[in-house]
């Protein structure tokens, strides 16, 4: 994994090291988390990516202590887990309904964790009004749960997972319960907060935009196992599999067979395409099965007559989006693309449903995957 | 039909039963604890003399005098009040923990837990209560059995004293204890247990933090359940109880059955009634503070 600063490399050694962990809820039924090893380094925004039933909340689990692995060892700090119950772990949880508890305040909720570690009341009145200004929430402190709004309970929830000042936090599906506009606002508020504290933090969700815009590394979870590790740019750019190109994003998908390779290059025969595609990737024996890749941003409409890949299409539908417009376009064979276009003027002329157009992507623009 | 009448007219239909149920029965009561005892029917005086041409309110203060000069009376109040309150904390030890196994239970056998809790009701009360005489009298089941595995030698008191009614009434009342709090206690989010657990709480102090405290409503409904019918009980005292079993629901069956002294009788069952308003504002009062 390429690490951005050296100074965080130089703690890399992992603050959480999950090894081979497995988890079956009952014997002989499918494994909710399979054989997963991961490596997280301290001050690190982490996010664990899959659709529901993937297996990260049952990890995420695994790690607070509310269930045991089968298989495999969690070392935090280099102290292994095991047998270790979630009120010794030096972990802390935001969870996804927020679980405050609804016969205490705000203040009540965020310094319940210092008064089971025994502080004296004035530190603790002094660290929850800390946590509280950090999460914006000061002059609330003394409201119930029932008594906030959904955005203010979970500034609560997070400024009582962040009061013990543990090193590691686990927010499960942290802006989930939010409405649309304060889930965008307090991504930004998340990531600051994180920063400013300087915390670990260890995020499930099942949302790809909110995974690529807040966290640093990010692993994509399928069926127990994680499928993909990597920054937001190369889970996006460069997956490894059909499954990662489909779920991150939208993506467009050719079925073809390498014809050649050279310099750098391969010809894939592609039906669904209609034509031989040529594409940037090193050299396949000829005759294999492939998939071709390409984000809907990323191919051109009117394309010079000298480019390639240039594939012919009529446009099904079109759907204007405000920053960008997605058309559906069939090609003569009969495949869907989606292709997005950015509003670049404010008088940008569409496309029309119904029109013939010319397509283009560029051989760096597509990635080579498993058919 | 305007919405606030719409939700008038919805409250009405409570508010007709209770007036006819309660408030109306109530009102015949103070009536005739305010009248005198005759020999006649009915068996007390009426409250409007016409008597000599002229109308008057015909009020009689004796029953309550008797009331509040007889130590009888205090007396069966109190001991009342006693057995209620400790019927209650017992119901309260052994249904706290019946209602929580159960809602720990695997989701399969919690309906048929829920079930065998309610099971005696459908047996008739008297029997029940009688079939304790069985099992606690001097030759009876619990002494049998005690005396053939050698654990005493000579047969134990249990039934006609205080240890008695209280297992009567524990036994009877338990249910009313344990459905409310099982009503309560299934509402528990677990979640909020495995964040209690996180922020650094044993499990013990977890239930004593989290659960304890958001299972109050129910401890309250359930006190009440228990505690409010356990006062005027007199079924129990008269079978399982003894001479110092006294209790004030067996004083007012006597008044009326045995006395037909239907205004002393009256006067108790006023008296009662003003008494368990008490209790029950100030557990209101409680759950008010609890939740505002």
């Amino acid at each position: 994994m390429s690490s951005p600063e050296p100074e965080r490399s130089a703690k890399a050694a992992s603050y959480l090291r999950i090894e081979g962990v497995g988890k079956r809820f009952a014997p002989g039924a499918a494994a909710a988390v399979d054989g997963v090893s991961l490596d997280i380094a301290a001050g690190e925004f982490f996010a664990l990516l899959g659709p529901s039933g993937c297996g990260k909340t049952t990890l995420l689990r695994l790690l607070a202590g509310f269930e045991t692995p089968d298989a495999g060892r969690i070392l935090i700090d280099g102290v292994d887990m095991a047998g270790v119950p979630p009120y010794r772990r030096p972990v802390n949880m935001m969870f996804q309904s927020y679980a405050l508890f609804p016969h205490m305040t705000a203040a009540e909720n965020v310094g319940f964790g210092l008064r089971q570690d025994g502080l004296p009341k004035a530190e603790i009145a002094a660290r929850v009004a800390a946590m509280l200004d950090l999460v914006k929430l000061g002059p609330l402190a003394r409201r119930k749960p029932h008594q906030l709004s959904g955005g203010e309970r979970q500034r609560v929830a997070l400024a009582r997972a962040l009061a013990q000042e543990p090193k590691l936090v686990l927010l499960d599906e942290p802006l989930a319960a939010l409405d649309r506009k304060l889930r965008e606002e307090t991504r930004f508020e998340l990531v600051r907060i994180q920063q400013r504290v300087g915390v670990t933090f260890l995020m499930v969700t099942h949302d790809q935009e909110e995974a690529m815009s807040m966290a640093s590394r990010i692993a994509v979870m399928s069926d127990g196992r994680i499928v993909q590790l990597g920054t937001p740019q190369q889970i996006y750019e460069e997956p490894a599999s059909r499954f990662v190109a489909d779920f991150i994003g939208a993506v467009n998908l050719f079925a073809g067979r390498v014809a050649g390779a050279a310099a750098g290059f391969l010809q894939v025969d592609s039906a669904e395409a209609g034509t031989t595609l040529v594409v940037e990737h090193a050299p396949l024996p000829a005759g294999s099965e492939v998939a071709i890749a390409v984000r809907p941003e990323k191919i051109t409409l009117a394309p010079a007559s000298t480019a390639p890949n240039r594939l012919v299409g009529r446009v099904r539908g079109a759907a204007y989006r405000g920053e960008a417009s997605t058309y559906e376009v069939e090609l003569a064979g009969g495949k869907l693309l989606r292709v997005t276009l950015p509003n670049t003027g404010r008088r940008t002329e569409g496309y029309a449903t119904g029109q013939g157009v010319m397509l283009a992507f560029a051989p760096a623009a597509a990635v080579v995957l498993p058919p | 039909m305007s919405a606030a009448l719409r939700r008038r007219a919805v409250l009405a239909l409570p508010y007709a039963w209770l007036v006819l149920f309660f408030l109306v029965p109530f009102l015949i009561s103070l009536k005739i604890s305010v009248a005198e005892s005759v020999i006649g029917i009915p068996p007390y005086s009426a409250l409007i003399d016409t008597a000599g041409g002229s109308w008057g309110l015909d009020l009689s203060g004796e029953s309550y005098r008797r009331l509040f000069t007889d130590d009888l009376y205090a007396v069966a109040y109190l001991n009342a009040i006693k057995f209620a309150a400790v019927s209650t904390v017992f119901c309260l030890l052994l249904g706290y923990p019946l209602a929580y196994g159960i809602v720990r239970a695997p989701r399969r056998f919690r309906s048929l837990l829920l079930l065998l809790v309610i099971l005696p009701f459908w047996t008739s009360f008297l029997i029940r209560v009688y079939a304790w005489i069985g099992l606690l009298k001097e030759n009876g089941l619990i002494n049998n059995v005690l005396l053939t595995l050698g654990l005493i030698h000579q047969p134990l008191i249990l039934l006609n004293n205080a240890f008695a009614v209280y297992v009567g009434i524990v036994y009877s009342y338990l249910p009313f204890m344990v459905l409310p709090l099982y009503a309560q206690l299934e509402k528990l989010d677990p979640a909020l247990l495995e964040a209690a657990a996180d922020l650094g709480c044993r499990p013990w102090r977890a239930f004593l933090r989290v659960t304890l405290p958001l299972s109050m409503p129910g401890i309250a409904a359930g006190a009440l359940l228990v505690f409010i019918p356990a006062v005027g009980e007199f079924v129990i005292p008269s079978l399982l109880g003894g001479p110092d079993t006294l209790m004030i629901g067996k004083v007012l069956w006597d008044e009326f059955f045995a006395n037909h002294d239907w205004p002393m009788a009256s006067a108790v069952a006023v008296a009662m009634l003003v008494l368990l308003l008490l209790p029950m504002g100030l557990i209101r009062r409680l759950l008010q503070g609890e939740t505002a």
